[in-house]
């Protein structure tokens, strides 16, 4: 067995046990699956963009300031995390690191708002899903990261009830560190997606 | 004394990444705003800017970095990007070439 | 299996139109699964072990009750699919220019049951049971790396097994085959449940595995014992992981291609439909990015079983090491470069094809540096011939020849003349069946001692592998010919008459392959009954070369009392030769291990309630069943997890009873393996 510390452990050494890096790394092989998931949900993107069946295109559909928004909140709420993590690594009061947690999750939601408002927007377009393959990809693809966010937001809720019930175990630590994996990683995908379905949508 | 300096370069670190990260960001949408390129190269630019952007957060945000401690999930993260390469470029070249054929 | 017009919001499109009583055949079927459901039950309750199959099996998080378990349901669901072949076989060669006993519709979903049950219900299972039974036992572990995850996968592909059983009942299946091509997967061609059945239960099998393949590659990764250095690991280990990795890079991509399918007939949405922009060659496109890495997934547990069987009853080690993990890493990754030669003839260049039939040619080459290290290890070998090794040198032979055609089939202009006939039909079970199939019977046959404590009769084995063997020649041998012939695959009718003799020979090689498996049950029923006389309680019954034949038959609840230290390449070998093996340590200690937890039943239950509510529309159901899940994962994380000690009085008193074995054990020579003197200690050096 190996002493090394791998990168999604940001603990202390004294905070880490044996079963930590086994946890870790098995969270980082889950987000590799899900990383392929994702590309592959691009690939039928791309495969099916030019699929507009006379209904609308991806010009008339996307809106560039929308888009800037969401990215600006959803980094934000990237660094606010990483706040989350630092205070949780360097023993800052739990006010703060629930404080930066509640902080996060404001952000997620205003996300998943703006997210809801553009879908929205584009139904009462007609650009809904049923319309064509393109339009069938794109909501195949942005909603499946909406959930996934959603999904982290519920986390963050559980999270900061853990952290209420048991305080910062070696259990919820471990937790936090794979929350943080996961709200990283679904930042990482908003990046190819506002490149390669907003931006290149609108090129 | 230590734990400050310790806290202190991670809060660099994170800093870092999100201001690379907001730059790199608002070069990619001012580009489609303001369009100086023709579509091709725009899109060429856009890429860049995306790879570069994926590495800042792996590097700031993820701590992933060319250290031998962390070389095993380096390994983990290209060897899933081969992957994905040979998946998503192999079904781009079957789908559009059959698209061309049909034409 | 009419087609409903009302739907209630109680029970969706379900009504009792659902029973298939439009076919003997279907309702035979039917019946044999409510009554053997039922038996079942019955039996255990008259037996009044439902309380210690839940407490002791069920909610167990041992990997080797989990490993049993797994394999149990394969050899259930195995029974099935072969009876479904051995129908399909009499029909085919009894309608020719007549409609035969079996209707169309029904030929088709044998045919899509067959090929699903078989791979993901069987294939898997199977091998993902040996191998959680094994590794941890010969990497030096105490178990799995996630121990309660391991408990959740394999209720979940339980539950989708149990779909695909409902669905005898409340039918119909899919006619789509095992891979659902759309569009005929789409609404418009086919609007009943079937393909919902379909997509669901591979969803939760699919879920399984992607779960399974993250728990062995971590359990290989961070638990070996101290000194197991990669390099030392045995070859079934390698293969493990090899197979794991493919589950966790593969199955995304099933996830997607039924995810979709699912929107499209759902939603009405327009992924692969005909219309409305859909692409239904991204469908193929999509499955087979899945498909390909999934027939290595299930090809190479059995290589690693081979590697193992090889080498003890050849008493060496195996030849060329290095050359066969090589081989195996590289077959890992190039099995995602070759897809596409699934669907040669549908539509792109032929350069592209050219590209992937090189690379599906390359394929071969590792693979052929395996079979010659097997061979190798072999000669100037002390060779024996218990069943197992049978196993082996059938699948030595047999795969060879389905490898030739695969080299045939890679060639696309070849391809374009024997797409979609028998021929087809032929090669991937000429790779399936010895790949696969042989192996994991070889594998059942090896590890059954150690796991139950007692040795199987050879007799009935050598028969069972003596019909299975024959019978597969017979069965798919003509479909070769048939296939050059121009016999195209699922065809529930044959229209030239010179087909019969061929199908005839067929159907009887599907009767061989019936009465083989017979056997094996017959061989199990007739080993529980001799049981005490055959019985190997020091654990070691072939003079075996690896650490899981080092601890007791059954093995403790801990595997072992204390975590060896590893110093060369088969472990347990080098022990025994130092005389290190069976020394006690000087002191044991206490060891924790993970109690039992309900997460895993629960999760299979509500589970399969989601599936079947989306299957029938009843979607208050489907809801419970997703919300469900969601709500039990949350509430599990907040108890915590319970672990109990044994302390090191009992650990000392378990160890002492496998040493009194020891102690009364005359050691058996290799040639008396066989005899009842067998307790399980190997003579060293003979």
């Amino acid at each position: 067995m190996s002493g090394r510390i791998h990168p999604g452990i940001n603990l202390r050494a004294g905070d880490q046990q044996p079963t930590t890096e086994g946890v870790m790394f098995g969270f980082w092989v889950f987000m590799m699956s899900d990383a392929v998931l994702f590309a592959l949900l691009f690939a039928v993107y791309a495969s099916l963009s030019g699929n507009t069946a006379g209904g609308p295109e991806a010009g008339q559909v996307f809106k560039l300031v929308p888009a800037a928004l969401e990215t600006g909140t959803l980094l934000l709420s990237s660094s606010t995390f990483g706040l989350a993590s630092l205070a949780m690594k360097y023993r800052q009061s739990m006010a703060w690191l629930q404080g930066m947690l509640a902080v996060t999750l404001v952000l997620g939601m205003i996300f998943l708002g703006l997210e809801i408002h553009d879908f929205m927007d584009m139904a009462r377009q007609g650009a809904v899903p049923q319309v064509s393959g393109f339009l069938s990809a794109f909501f195949a693809l942005v909603p499946t990261h909406f959930l996934h966010v959603a999904f982290g937001c519920v986390w963050i809720v559980v999270m900061m009830l853990q952290l209420r019930v048991f305080g910062l175990t070696h259990t919820t630590r471990t937790r936090l560190l794979r929350l943080g994996l996961f709200w990283h990683f679904l930042d990482i995908v908003w990046v190819m997606l506002f490149s390669f379905v907003f931006l290149r949508g609108l090129l | 004394m230590e734990d400050r300096q310790a806290f202190g370069r991670e809060l660099r670190r994170y800093v870092i990444g999100l201001v690379l990260a907001l730059v790199l960001s608002g070069a990619a949408f001012a580009l489609v705003a303001w369009a100086p390129l023709p579509p091709d190269g725009l899109l060429g630019a856009i890429a860049g800017l995306a790879l570069l952007q994926v590495m800042a957060h792996f590097r700031f945000f993820l701590h992933i970095d060319l250290k031998q401690s962390h070389r095993d999930d380096l390994q983990l993260i290209l060897f899933t990007g081969l992957i994905i390469g040979l998946m998503v470029a192999g079904s781009l070249w079957i789908i559009f070439n059959q698209n061309q054929r049909m034409m | 299996m009419g087609i409903e017009a009302s739907v209630s919001p109680w029970l969706g499109k379900l009504s009792l139109s659902a029973l298939p009583t439009d076919s003997v055949v279907a309702m035979g079927a039917a019946l044999i699964a409510v009554l053997g459901a039922l038996g079942t039950a019955g039996y255990i309750t008259w037996k009044g072990k439902w309380h210690y199959l839940w407490r002791e099996w069920f909610t167990s998080v041992d990997h080797k009750r989990i490993g049993i378990m797994y394999v149990v349901l394969a050899l259930v669901m195995l029974a099935r699919a072969v009876i479904e072949a051995l129908v399909m076989r009499l029909q085919q060669a009894d309608a020719v220019n007549q409609s035969g006993f079996i209707s169309a519709e029904h030929f088709g979903q044998l045919f899509s049951t067959h090929g699903s049950i078989m791979i993901f219900f069987m294939a898997m299972p199977f091998l993902t049971g040996i191998i959680n039974y094994v590794m941890p036992l010969q990497i030096g572990a105490r178990d799995v790396s996630f121990p309660a995850l391991n408990s959740i996968s394999l209720a979940l592909t339980a539950a989708g097994a149990a779909l695909v059983m409902i669905s005898l009942i409340l039918a119909p299946f899919s006619t789509g085959g095992w891979s659902g091509y759309a569009p005929f997967t789409e609404l418009s061609f086919s609007p009943g449940v079937g393909v919902d059945y379909w997509i669901w239960a591979v969803t939760l099998g699919s879920i399984g595995s992607t779960l399974t393949g993250i728990n062995l590659a971590v359990t290989l990764y961070k638990q070996r014992a101290p000194g197991m250095d990669l390099m030392r690991l045995p070859l079934f280990c390698w293969t493990a992981l090899c197979t794991s990795i493919l589950m966790i890079f593969a199955m995304p991509a099933l996830t997607v291609a039924t995810a979709l399918l699912a929107l499209d007939r759902y939603l009405g949405m327009h992924f692969f439909t005909n219309d409305g922009g859909g692409n239904m060659m991204l469908y193929a496109n999509l499955f087979w990015l899945f498909g390909h890495p999934e027939v290595y997934i299930v090809v190479l547990p059995s290589f690693g079983v081979f590697s193992e069987l090889f080498s003890t009853f050849s008493a060496k080690q195996l030849y060329g090491y290095t050359s066969l993990v090589v081989a195996t890493l590289t077959i890992a990754v190039l099995s995602f470069t070759v897809w596409l030669h699934h669907f040669f003839t549908m539509g792109q260049s032929a350069h592209i094809n050219a590209v992937f039939g090189i690379a599906t040619m390359l394929i071969g080459i590792p693979t052929g540096v395996k079979i010659y290290d097997w061979i190798f290890t072999m000669f100037r070998g002390q060779v024996r011939f218990p069943t197992p090794l049978l196993w082996g040198l059938a699948f030595l032979v047999t795969f060879v020849i389905g490898g030739l055609t695969g080299i045939l089939l890679a060639i696309p202009p070849v391809d374009f003349l024997v797409h979609n006939t028998t021929f087809l039909v032929a090669h991937f079970h000429n790779m399936l069946i010895p790949g696969t199939l042989f192996g994991m019977i070889a594998a059942y046959q090896f590890w059954f001692p150690k796991a139950f404590g007692f040795r199987l009769e050879e007799r009935w084995g050598k028969l069972a592998f003596g019909c299975w063997v024959l019978g597969f020649y017979l069965a798919f041998m003509p479909l070769y010919v048939l296939g050059l012939e121009g016999m195209p695959r699922r065809s529930a009718q044959v229209f030239d008459p010179s087909f019969r003799p061929w199908l005839l020979v067929a159907a009887g090689g599907a009767v061989l392959i019936t009465l083989g498996l017979a056997a094996l049950v017959l061989q199990l029923a007739v080993s529980i009954r001799h049981r005490d006389r055959n019985r190997v309680p020091v654990g070691d019954p072939w003079d075996g070369r690896s650490l899981e034949w080092a601890c007791s038959a059954p093995p403790p609840k801990y595997n072992f009392a204390r975590i060896p230290q590893v110093d060369a390449r088969d472990a347990f070998w080098a022990m025994k030769q130092s005389g290190t093996a069976y020394v006690p340590p000087p002191r044991y200690d206490a060891i924790a291990l993970p109690q039992s937890s309900a997460i895993g039943p629960v999760l299979g239950g509500l589970g399969l309630a989601a599936a079947f509510g989306l299957v029938w529309h009843i979607w208050w159901m489907a809801g419970l069943g997703v919300l469900g899940s969601i709500g039990a994962v949350i509430a599990w994380t907040f108890v915590p997890r319970p672990e109990r000690t044994l302390s090191a009085e009992q650990v000392a008193r378990t160890e002492a009873r496998w040493h009194a074995a020891i102690a009364e054990a005359t050691p058996a020579s290799r040639d008396a393996e066989h005899a009842t003197s067998n307790r399980g200690l190997a003579q060293v050096g003979a």
